[in-house]
């Protein structure tokens, strides 16, 4: 579904991504695991039309995506979960939802909203509170939810665990999983290793701007690197 | 001091004081809107609200001109110049952000705030030019039209012209659309999401750069109908009457706290009424030590002291980011 080539990136001088390949194919989750600053949000951010490449390829199902304005992108079927939510804090909850479906001009946005709300009864009981008053896990679920409201083909997700209480953290997780079940194909990018590899397909070891490792989720659980390095063993 | 006079004055300051302070309101808007969306002053703003008066008084010359001004009714006159004002002012606001901000996005801060003087500067000298070559003359009067400056009287002290009315009336119902506007609509609440965040509000397939051109376009509409109002009520009008409205309407954008739509309107009525109590007052209450001339230093201090206390603005407000 997705075809990431040899993709670079640069901020300015510094080299930020050199070379990521990697694909996704379609109804997988699909992680992408690494410390601070080996590339993970900036892959993201790419996809996503949000920072330019200076090479490589971005393939959705064969037509390239470098080069068009993330309001477009959105319209292709890939939504963007940013790092730390980013939600519209001084929209209400509705608004916020509202806004992500915001390119769609299909009728199908009433039942979408009543299915983000199925899927986070919070979100529906504080629709008319202002964003910015809820609670971080709320948060990340109104950041979820926006994104689902675009009716995404391909969710990417950044960090969803950041910041959240553990009990929290499995729930976000187990609706991702929900969310993949019911077909959308999940990019999810996460410092949690444990927790992204428990529900990923496949995974992918980013370190400075490149890939170094890749496999089955069961295979890289059982690698004694990705064990070393992400999983906290000694 | 004669207490009776006080009294008795206090409605007729307090509806000069409400004309002074929508109109206020009217210009801090597109101040206030184009800051929310890109956290910039917009210094040109000041001469997108004159050339609104100066589509106005033309158009009030071309009717006189051809006895047109008898002819219609003043109400749809009135409509006229509004539609016209606001259409060319908005126009103009949205071009002037295309030539002469976008190109400096991204650029330190100051950068394109000295492009936006030197477009105030631009406006200016183009209008007295076209004026100069088209009229002979720059500094134009509205015509006046009779039914329009008919008075009702309230009390012995009191009265009411119809244009008083009619500038309240149309500053209210231009606040009221805006309100709905930005409030109530997808493309309001689109506006909202690009001046919280444009990155994320592009990442929702709004379109950032239509946004602000929008933006323009609606504060700069608000700022012609506001050029109209002015000439309507105070009549005479110069390629250089928008400075000192201009600096006042800022001044009101940042008192009710710069980037927030309801700020500015509060904003320019207490700055209005301040001004227009400290015109009528402040000789009567100092026994004539301090005179009406004194109005905008009483005004500014009130505002220092209040900017003191909460620097962000009367409606400011901190929004508290959560981890």
């Amino acid at each position: 579904m997705l075809e990431v080539e040899s993709l670079h990136v640069y901020y300015g001088e510094i080299h930020a991504l050199k070379g990521v390949t990697l694909s996704v194919g379609k109804g997988e989750v699909v992680t992408l695991l690494g410390n601070n600053g080996a590339g993970k949000t900036t892959t993201l951010k790419t996809l996503s039309g949000l920072l330019p490449s200076r090479g490589g390829d971005v393939r959705l199902e064969g037509d390239t995506l470098l080069g068009v304005p993330p309001h477009e992108i959105v319209l292709r079927g890939i939504a963007h979960v940013p790092e730390g939510r980013r939600i519209f804090n001084r929209l209400t909850v509705l608004d916020n939802l509202e806004m992500g479906a915001y390119a769609r001009a299909d009728g199908g946005i009433g039942q979408d909203l009543e299915q983000v709300f199925a899927l986070f009864p919070r979100l529906k009981e504080r629709r008319t509170q202002v964003a910015g008053t809820l609670s971080g896990g709320e948060q990340q679920m109104l950041a979820i939810g926006r994104a689902l409201m675009a009716a995404p083909r391909l969710l990417l997700l950044d960090e969803p665990s950041m910041g959240l209480a553990p009990v929290l953290v499995e729930q976000i997780f187990e609706t991702i999983q929900g969310i993949n079940r019911q077909g959308t194909t999940i990019l999810l990018v996460e410092q949690n290793a444990a927790m992204a590899l428990s529900i990923a397909h496949r995974g992918y070891v980013l370190e400075t701007g490149g890939i170094v490792l890749s496999g089955s989720a069961a295979d890289l659980q059982e690698n004694p690197e990705v064990r070393r390095a992400y999983l906290g063993e000694s | 001091m004669d207490l009776h006079l006080l009294i008795v004055i206090f409605p007729q300051v307090l509806l000069d004081g409400l004309i002074l302070g929508f109109m206020y309101a009217l210009i801090a808007l597109g101040y206030t809107m184009v800051y929310g969306v890109l956290e910039f002053i917009n210094f040109a703003h000041s001469e997108i609200f004159v050339v609104g008066a100066f589509v106005g008084v033309e158009i009030l010359l071309m009717l006189k001109a051809r006895g047109g001004l008898e002819l219609l009714s003043p109400f749809l006159i009135l409509l006229l110049l509004l539609v016209a004002g606001m259409a060319v002012s908005g126009l103009l606001a949205m071009a002037v952000e295309r030539v002469a901000y976008r190109p400096l996005r991204g650029t330190p801060r100051l950068i394109p705030l000295i492009s936006a003087i030197g477009v105030s500067f631009f406006l200016q000298d183009a209008i007295r030019l076209v004026e100069s070559i088209w009229r002979n003359a720059f500094n134009l009067v509205y015509p006046t039209m009779d039914q329009l400056n008919h008075r009702f009287t309230l009390t012995e002290t009191i009265d009411v012209s119809v244009k008083s009315v009619v500038v309240i009336v149309v500053a209210l119902l231009m606040l009221w659309a805006l309100h709905l506007l930005v409030n109530r609509t997808k493309i309001g609440k689109a506006i909202r999401a690009v001046a919280e965040d444009q990155a994320t509000a592009s990442l929702m397939g709004i379109n950032v750069n239509r946004m602000i051109s929008l933006t323009f376009l609606i504060g700069g509409a608000m700022g012609g109908a506001a050029g109209v109002l002015f000439g309507i009520q105070y009549s005479l009008i110069n390629p250089y009457t928008g400075f000192i409205p201009g600096l006042k309407a800022f001044t009101a954008a940042v008192l009710g706290g710069i980037g927030n739509i309801p700020g500015a309107m509060v904003g320019g009525l207490v700055l209005g009424l301040l001004e227009a109590f400290a015109a009528s007052y402040l000789s009567l209450l100092t026994h004539g030590a301090f005179g009406a001339e004194y109005k905008d230093i009483f005004a500014f201090s009130v505002l220092i002291l209040i900017l003191i206390f909460r620097p962000k603005g009367l409606l400011g407000e901190v929004v508290r980011e959560r981890a």
